[in-house]
């Protein structure tokens, strides 16, 4: 009998496969693929106060061995958000984690506190860095004394455990995870996607609508193993590893490195089943390597 | 009812080039094949795990008795160059059918449709007008080379539009014997007007200014009317939000002014969006 439970934030999942924001939608879709009740939790694509439009197309560009996008956070606001997308989720048995987006520290908190008294939410992510959106988003994530700021603030007002979500977009993650810390963050989620830019040579102008966008897949692995090694050093708080996982190998790095939980994002692009493939991965490593407990693993490399 | 979805790994029964750069493929899928309605499309995911998002490709033909679908694409980059290069036994996974396709009903026996296709948003035609119940004219429009034209054919009246002057000027002295009268010089509504094509329907696919120019002219004429749109996608199942376009009025999902392409689309009524 192999135990995959984790606890985050004294939230318990079942596995610690989750779904990386903002590419499963609220599970909705991929629910014709996936049983989302097999997950350890769905984590929500990013919600705001009211509906926002998002970029203009095209939104998205492949690279070698990943993707860029700039979808700018459309989202359908928080009251549709609660009236359509969360009693879908509560009728699955996995943990919700709803992202919050915002232009202002006011919008995240509006968002924050309508999601109070919804009890199907178990845990929230507050993106902090998406590098698509001009206000808000990343702006609040690049700096330590607006992340301690801005997370103190939603602790005030927030009923459910705090996930702060990381920028890589910085010269050392480590102090803005200790910024996080400081402000009461419970929980790190990292990394969001790396700001890059692809030009199309035939049309001699951007891919991307917006010139630059995120790139995300297996080409930025490396890059967040070494970024959650470096923070599992540097705080006490439970870090949820994500950046390019598309199969068990890649999940089991991140929590070796000291990931308490993962993120599957991309790779459901490629493959709608991604993450039960990485959920059956990792049992069928515990099961070969005689491993009986996953949190066993947490940060078993030093 | 929406169609099932499935994902699985199809074997090439046949691949054939019909024109520069254009490449006709039958794929074993029967899952697919037995859901497919006219105007879906699916996605083609590469060989090569470097490549991770899908190419979505209208479905040009189905045959159910058989399980086959017909995929006719253009090579636009290196995934579809990689398509065009599989032969007979390879394989490539699929996911499908996907988007809503042209609603079955509003071309009744009796009622007339011009189906239009712009270079390659032809193949999506090939199907819609075998299944239409009404009478089907086909206008096509090419560049410098014409395809599809027997499939078109074969059940309806083909109208054909050509750009390139000297094809045109070839095509009217030594016709292919598929369409009616003569090629002419210019676009699809070009070719419409010379013709005094009427219609009860319009469906078309083809490039946004083509798209923008039949959605005018239906409006203006009074004529109902069906666009299929593309756009780059990601998950091709109304997830990520990637293709989606302007709608003219907001959308009860996204609860803004747009709709995504591949779940409320590829084909929207013309009113329905801003292109």
């Amino acid at each position: 009998m192999i135990n995959t439970k984790v606890c985050i934030a004294g939230v318990e999942l079942k596995n610690p496969v989750m779904t990386a924001s903002g590419t499963f939608g609220s599970g909705m879709e991929y629910s014709e693929f996936v049983d989302l009740s097999r997950l350890g939790a769905v984590v929500t694509k990013g919600v705001a106060n009211v509906p926002w439009p998002g970029n203009p197309t095209p939104r998205v560009a492949e690279i070698r061995g990943g993707m860029m996008n700039a979808i700018g956070l459309q989202n359908p606001g928080i009251e549709t958000f609660c009236a359509r997308d969360l009693p879908f989720l509560a009728q699955y048995d996995t943990a919700v984690i709803v992202n919050v987006c915002g232009h202002t520290a006011e919008e995240y908190v509006e968002v924050v506190e309508r999601l109070s008294d919804e009890a199907a939410v178990d845990l929230l992510e507050i993106n902090i860095s998406c590098p698509n959106v001009r206000c808000g988003g990343i702006a609040f994530g690049q700096n330590p004394d607006s992340v301690e700021s801005i997370t103190r603030e939603i602790k005030r007002h927030a009923r459910q455990p705090v996930i702060m979500k990381l920028s890589p977009n910085v010269t050392d993650i480590t102090e803005l995870a200790r910024a996080a810390e400081t402000g009461g963050a419970d929980a790190l989620s990292m990394i969001n996607t790396l700001t890059g830019m692809k030009i199309d040579v035939n049309r001699r102008t951007f891919a991307l609508a917006n010139h630059t966008g995120g790139v995300s897949g297996p080409a930025i692995h490396p890059i967040a193993v070494r970024m959650v090694y470096q923070t599992a050093q540097a705080v006490k708080l439970p870090i949820i590893g994500m950046g390019g996982i598309t199969s068990a190998e890649d999940a089991l790095e991140f929590i070796l490195a000291g990931a308490t939980a993962v993120a599957v994002g991309t790779a459901n692009f490629r493959n709608p089943r991604a993450t039960l493939d990485v959920i059956e991965g990792i049992e069928d490593y515990m099961c070969s390597q005689r491993v009986e407990d996953i949190c066993s693993l947490i940060g078993a490399v030093k | 009812m929406t169609p099932k979805k499935t994902m699985l790994r199809a074997a090439v029964c046949s691949q054939e080039q019909i024109a520069d750069q254009i490449f006709s493929m039958w794929l074993q899928a029967d899952s697919i094949a037995a859901e497919a309605r006219p105007g879906q499309f699916v996605s083609v995911y590469s060989n090569d795990s470097g490549r991770l998002l899908p190419r979505p490709i209208s479905i040009c033909e189905t045959d159910k008795e058989k399980g086959r679908i017909r995929l006719v694409y253009r090579i636009a980059g290196k995934g579809t160059a990689e398509f065009s290069g599989c032969q007979a036994g390879d394989c490539l996974d699929l996911l499908g059918p996907l988007g809503n396709g042209y609603p079955p009903d509003c071309c009744q026996a009796g009622r007339t449709a011009i189906l239009i296709g712009g270079g390659i948003g032809i193949p999506p035609m090939v199907e819609l007008a075998k299944q239409l119940e009404g009478k089907v004219i086909a206008v096509a429009g090419y560049r410098d080379e014409l395809f599809l034209t027997d499939e078109l054919a074969q059940h309806g009246k083909l109208y054909v539009a050509v750009e390139d002057n000297d094809l045109c000027q070839k095509l009217q002295t030594v016709s292919d014997g598929n369409y009616c009268g003569t090629a002419v010089h210019g676009n699809v509504l070009d070719c419409i007007r010379e013709n005094h094509l009427n219609a009860d329907v319009i469906f078309a696919c083809g490039p946004t200014p083509m798209l923008r120019a039949i959605q005018t002219y239906a409006k203006e004429n009074h004529i109902e009317c069906w666009l299929s749109l593309e756009q780059r996608m990601a998950c091709g199942i109304g997830a990520c939000l990637a293709c989606v376009c302007e709608s003219a009025e907001t959308d009860a999902h996204s609860q803004v002014k747009n709709k995504r392409i591949c779940k409320e689309g590829p084909v929207f009524a013309a009113e329905e969006v801003v292109l």
